[in-house]
């Protein structure tokens, strides 16, 4: 063990320095307070002080930052998806993740893997052509593989999956796909928002929001936002953002909006440290299993949603069971491999599994929600244009189509390459 | 292993149901406006709390309601449409 290791031990005092200033008590009043401090709330603020020049935000986080989704997932970043409005997003978010370690100053381990999609019967191949054909044209590295193929990139895959499942007939592979350490992205964008002078305060609970003019007489929402109440005393504030995944609908009910959301839980767990094996990281819909190795050499994988609502990060047997009984169809060998942990995070769902972003009725109101399955690896672009479109008080150019207001105009984007769901 | 009773089939494993989503009231179609309806088809609660929601157990092709809180997912009771409870 490293000397220096005990001496931290040891040591009565946190010796490293703090990623971020500790404010004890918020000012009475800021240009911008975001709710939630998870990934996409802290890369808001960034941005917002970094490039649209507000620095007078407050970030408010119930719990500990990034510790709800963002510190959830299994870390996967991709941009190959169905929808034109949804690739050319997430593609601006690979852009940005691939830059960022550099652009924070901050190791995130961002780790280009290549990633396949594997396609257990002709009909699924048939979508992944479509999606690759999507994918080109919105100038997206992407393309549809060969059994061959696969298994020189992946020599330890059983193709046939030893009979127990349909034989993969071919794959979606998405060089770009790569994975990334989640917890340091949200502390690198609280340290880079720090230090343009936001304020974030942990263990502080948003308890109501104050609204001017409220609901009209017709019955609409409407009115304008002028500040938030917290267990640490009211913050007065024009522009509010909601940035709280699974907890959107509590948020909601504060200012009387209706979404479509529902809660799901989503479950994940990580095996013991294995020697590295696993360059890429793979995919299959039909299994409903996803699995990459991190740099520790942990295998991180993950499945399906919860099949029914419930707002709770419990886990279950039956997931971790089904999981690894899909993981040895795969791969047979990880037969004796031991689970190290299992948790769960909460998503957000929608019913065309986009995201819910941008303005809403009222005034000064902003929201970035219906992160469901899909929120870490739009992480650096929503907070970007989340940042533009309170600063402007519009919808920035990327997120036009995720308007809360798309429902009532039956304007969904349907969006079939979101992982973790079925279609 | 979890269990829910059927009103029908009595105590089964959770396996044998599939979840329907929340309990609604449908407005009439024909006298409704379409910002009613989009609320309708699309809006939920979503909010942590009790909620009745139908489930469907598959084995019998019996939809029935249950009433269960959705933090601890405990269920309260289930009971068919009209309220009969005949197991």
């Amino acid at each position: 063990m490293p000397f220096g290791l005990i001496k931290f031990g040891l040591s009565k005092k946190y010796s490293e320095p703090r990623m971020f200033r500790k404010v004890e008590q918020p000012r009475d009043a800021y240009d911008v307070v975001i709710i939630g401090g998870g990934g996409h709330g802290l890369a808001a603020a960034y941005y917002l002080a970094n490039e649209c020049g507000i620095t007078n935000v407050a970030v408010i986080e119930k719990g500990y930052l990034g510790g709800g989704g963002t510190g959830r997932n299994t870390a996967i970043v991709r941009s190959n998806y169905l929808t034109e409005d949804g690739a050319r997003f997430y593609q601006k978010s690979v852009e940005l993740f691939q830059d960022l370690s550099r652009t924070l100053d901050f190791n995130m381990f961002y780790s280009q893997r290549g990633h396949f999609t594997m396609a257990h019967s002709p009909a699924s191949l048939r979508t992944q052509r479509w999606r690759a054909e999507v994918n080109k044209h919105l100038g997206i590295d992407s393309e549809v593989v060969g059994r061959d193929f696969i298994k020189k990139m992946v020599p330890e895959i059983d193709l046939d999956c030893g009979g127990h499942q349909p034989p993969i007939h071919g794959a979606l592979f998405h060089p770009p796909g790569a994975i990334a350490r989640h917890d340091a992205v949200a502390w690198a964008y609280a340290r880079g928002a720090d230090r343009k002078g936001v304020d974030i305060f942990q263990q502080t609970a948003v308890t109501d929001i104050e609204i001017e003019g409220g609901v009209n007489m017709s019955g609409n929402v409407g009115g304008r936002v002028v500040g938030v109440h917290t267990d640490k005393g009211f913050i007065k504030a024009g522009k509010v953002l909601s940035a709280v995944a699974g907890w959107t609908p509590q948020i909601q009910r504060m200012v009387g909006l209706r979404t479509p959301l529902t809660i799901h839980p989503l479950q994940a767990m990580v095996t013991e440290p294995l020697k590295p094996w696993l360059n890429t990281i793979v995919v299959s819909a039909s299994l409903h299993t996803y699995v990459s190795q991190s740099s520790r050499g942990e295998l991180v994988t993950g499945g399906s949603l919860d099949p029914y609502e419930l707002t709770s990060t419990r886990s279950t047997l039956e997931f971790a069971e089904g999981l690894s009984g899909h993981l040895m169809d795969l791969f047979p060998f990880l037969g004796d491999i031991k689970v190290m942990r299992q948790w769960a995070g909460l998503c957000d769902m929608t019913p065309d599994f986009s995201p819910i972003m941008g303005v809403t009725p009222i005034k000064g109101f902003y929201i970035d929600a219906g992160w469901g399955t899909w929120g870490f690896k739009a992480t650096p672009v929503s907070g970007y244009a989340m940042a533009h479109t309170i600063a402007n008080d519009a919808d920035h150019e990327l997120i036009k189509a995720f308007n809360l207001s798309r429902f009532g105009k039956f304007r969904l984007v349907g969006e079939k390459g979101a992982a973790s769901v079925g279609h | 292993m979890k269990l829910l009773k059927c009103p029908v089939n009595g105590v089964r494993a959770i396996q044998e149901f599939s979840f329907g989503g929340a309990v609604r009231e449908m407005p009439e179609g024909s006298g409704c406006s379409d910002e009613q309806w989009a609320d309708y088809v699309f809006n939920r609660a979503g909010e942590p709390g009790v909620q009745r929601e139908w489930w469907y157990h598959m084995a019998s092709g019996t939809w029935f309601i249950a009433e269960r809180e959705t933090v601890s997912d405990q269920v309260i009771r289930t009971y068919l449409w009209n309220g009969d409870d005949a197991s």
